[in-house]
């Protein structure tokens, strides 16, 4: 992990007597993929648009690769691209003249722009409607334009607001393939979704936010463990032959809580990850290791958890 | 800005819109021009001076002059130009990536304002301009160098006023979401400004100065005022009176008093003021018509400036 790309103290909005974000604090790197959890109205909109300058915070600090977005917003979009929800593009304008318009608001010199145009319409695969009004397309190749829209100005942080709400299978793993490739480039990206099995496939760190209080955040494993798992690390064992006391040897192996299940598959409760001390214990008690397997916790039920405790 | 300010100009000419509002306003021009032409040799019967200025403003038996074609269209230009500025990229889903990009957020409407007036220039000028050379071909006698110079002036103050109606269409773009309710506010107040105005002040002025067939010539007189100082509140008011000294130089005054009665053939025997004169007297008129789209524009500047932008 390398700098510091994103991070609020005690950041706070309201409207009117109602508290959108409470006291935020976010910490993220470069090179991360976080991705953002909520349900509807929780604040995340809310804090993306602070992030990028558009909304001024009502108390607490935010600070922007360095920046603050409310007193140098144009250095902010300088560096950072945002995908909102359903993006939109104008209609009577082709994908390429599209393109052109943000490279031109970028000050991005004609023919540079001309040669990156063309190779991110290849990524996002719209090579072939590169040429065609945007009012034809579908709400898939417009978010995928999105996308390219972002990458032109080769930014070091994107947000992308539900950037697969309203698209097909088949389209929502596009974009995810094409959100892992920006993060390989060391592009940090700031995933809001509300489905949590497309967070859970490409996220490495997860901020789970709920009326406007980031309720949890963390890697999604030791989110889990704390949520679901009561802080313990659960490993299944499927053992063949068991020796007699292999319960009472493993029970003893140290960091153990409990071992419970019948001979042949047993469920041990311990305090951090000790599958190679079990297995070593399992095999040197002369029974067979067939099959371990170290609990993972589902994000669904990391969420409800965290949504039914808010 | 200039960026945006590029962008918003070729999407003006491109489109529709402009062409129609183009064809419609240079047809009703060349008409009313042509109805001139039949009939300027019965106005034109004593003095010979600012000829070519009353192709503008000479009727015909029954038809308007080209004076009120253009004070009827360019309001309509300008409500066309800018009544779905700022909600048509909020609709489309376009004003989130737009502000998302390093620009300052004024740029975006500096970029359209001077957009459509750039457009609302080439516009009038280009109507105006065609309407001259038409009648210039036709009647044969060219302008002298004073009525070029009213023409100039007019031209100026229409595509002010044009701007005005801009304006007031851009901060209902602003402030509502929709570009339909944008356009029936400003149609509105435009229909407001043309049809009820002069009752309304009419209304006001008998029921402060009523008169009647016996009153006094005194009493007739503060009619007349009061109506005028009523009816000022409206700008096209602001916008005939001011081209009406400027096209018709024998226009002495604009008490309206003395207006009903220097416009008819009687009054027309009074010799034509120079045109410092004239201007003197369209000043505190253009003023207005400045002073009202510089205010509307501020509206819609701050507005924008202090809005949430949301994409949803």
């Amino acid at each position: 992990m390398g700098q510091v790309v994103v991070e609020t103290r005690n950041l706070t909005k309201t409207y009117k007597g109602f508290t959108a974000v409470d006291g935020l604090n976010l910490n993220i790197g470069e090179g991360e993929v976080f991705g953002f959890l909520g349900p509807n109205g929780a604040g995340k909109t809310t804090t993306i648009l602070m992030l990028l300058g558009l909304t001024e915070p009502t108390s607490g600090t935010v600070s922007v690769c360095g920046y603050n977005p409310t007193r140098d917003p144009v250095q902010v979009k300088r560096i950072v691209g945002y995908l909102p929800e359903r993006v939109g593009f104008y209609g009577d304008l082709t994908a390429r003249q599209n393109l052109r318009y943000t490279t031109e608001l970028n000050n991005l010199p004609r023919k540079e722009a001309e040669g990156k145009i063309n190779s991110l319409l290849a990524t996002v695969g719209l090579s072939k409607v590169a040429d065609q009004n945007v009012a034809e397309f579908s709400q898939g190749m417009k978010q995928r334009l999105g996308i390219a829209d972002i990458l032109v100005k080769e930014p070091k942080l994107a947000f992308l607001d539900e950037p697969t709400s309203g698209i097909d299978p088949k389209g929502i793993g596009e974009i995810l393939n094409v959100i892992v490739k920006m993060a390989k480039k060391n592009m940090t990206v700031i995933f809001c979704s509300h489905q949590l099995d497309q967070v859970q496939r490409i996220c490495t760190r997860v901020g789970i936010l709920a009326k406007g209080h980031l309720v949890a955040e963390g890697p999604i494993d030791r989110l889990g463990r704390e949520a679901v798992g009561g802080e313990q690390y659960r490993i299944e064992v499927q053992v063949a032959q068991p020796a007699p006391a292999l319960v009472e040897l493993i029970k003893q192996t140290e960091g153990v809580i409990n071992v419970t299940g019948s001979a042949d598959s047993l469920l041990i409760t311990c305090n951090r990850d000790l599958r190679p001390q079990i297995s070593k214990t399992i095999v040197d008690s002369g029974s067979s290791l067939v099959g371990m397997k170290i609990e993972e916790y589902n994000l669904e039920e990391i969420y409800k958890k965290y949504y039914r405790r808010s | 800005m200039y960026a945006v300010f590029r962008k918003e100009l070729a999407d003006h000419f491109n489109s529709k819109r402009f062409t129609i509002l183009f064809l419609l306003t240079f047809l009703a021009g060349i008409f009313a021009v042509y109805i001139a032409t039949q009939n300027i040799r019965s106005e034109v019967t004593f003095g010979t001076e600012c000829i070519f200025l009353k192709l503008f403003t000479t009727t015909g038996k029954s038809l308007p002059p080209f004076l009120f074609f253009i004070s009827l269209f360019i309001p309509l230009i300008g409500i066309a130009l800018g009544f779905d500025a700022i909600n048509s990229e909020r609709a489309s889903g376009n004003l989130s990536r737009l502000l998302s990009q390093p620009i300052y957020r004024d740029s975006v409407i500096n970029g359209k304002f001077l957009a459509g007036l750039s457009v609302l220039g080439i516009m009038v000028i280009s109507v105006i301009a065609i309407v001259a050379g038409l009648g210039l071909y036709i009647i044969g006698v060219p302008p002298s160098s004073e009525e070029v110079m009213r023409l100039i002036v007019f031209v100026v103050i229409s595509i002010v006023y044009g701007a005005f109606w801009m304006a007031l269409s851009i901060v209902f773009s602003v402030f509502f979401n929709r570009a339909s309710t944008s356009m029936l506010a400003s149609i509105g107040l435009w229909i407001f400004f043309f049809f009820f105005m002069p009752m309304i002040s009419g209304a006001i002025a008998n029921a402060r100065v009523p008169i009647d067939s016996n009153s006094s010539a005194t009493l007739i007189a503060n009619h007349y005022e009061v109506q005028g100082m009523i009816s000022r509140i409206s700008p096209r008011t602001l916008y005939e009176e001011s081209t009406a000294v400027l096209l018709i130089p024998e226009l002495g005054s604009l008490n309206p008093a003395l207006m009903a009665i220097s416009l008819t053939s009687a009054g027309r025997m009074l010799t034509p003021l120079p045109f410092s004169q004239s201007l003197l007297l369209t000043w505190p008129q253009a003023v207005g018509i400045i002073a009202l789209a510089a205010i509307c524009f501020a509206v819609a500047y701050l507005g924008f400036m202090r809005q949430e932008i949301r994409s949803t």
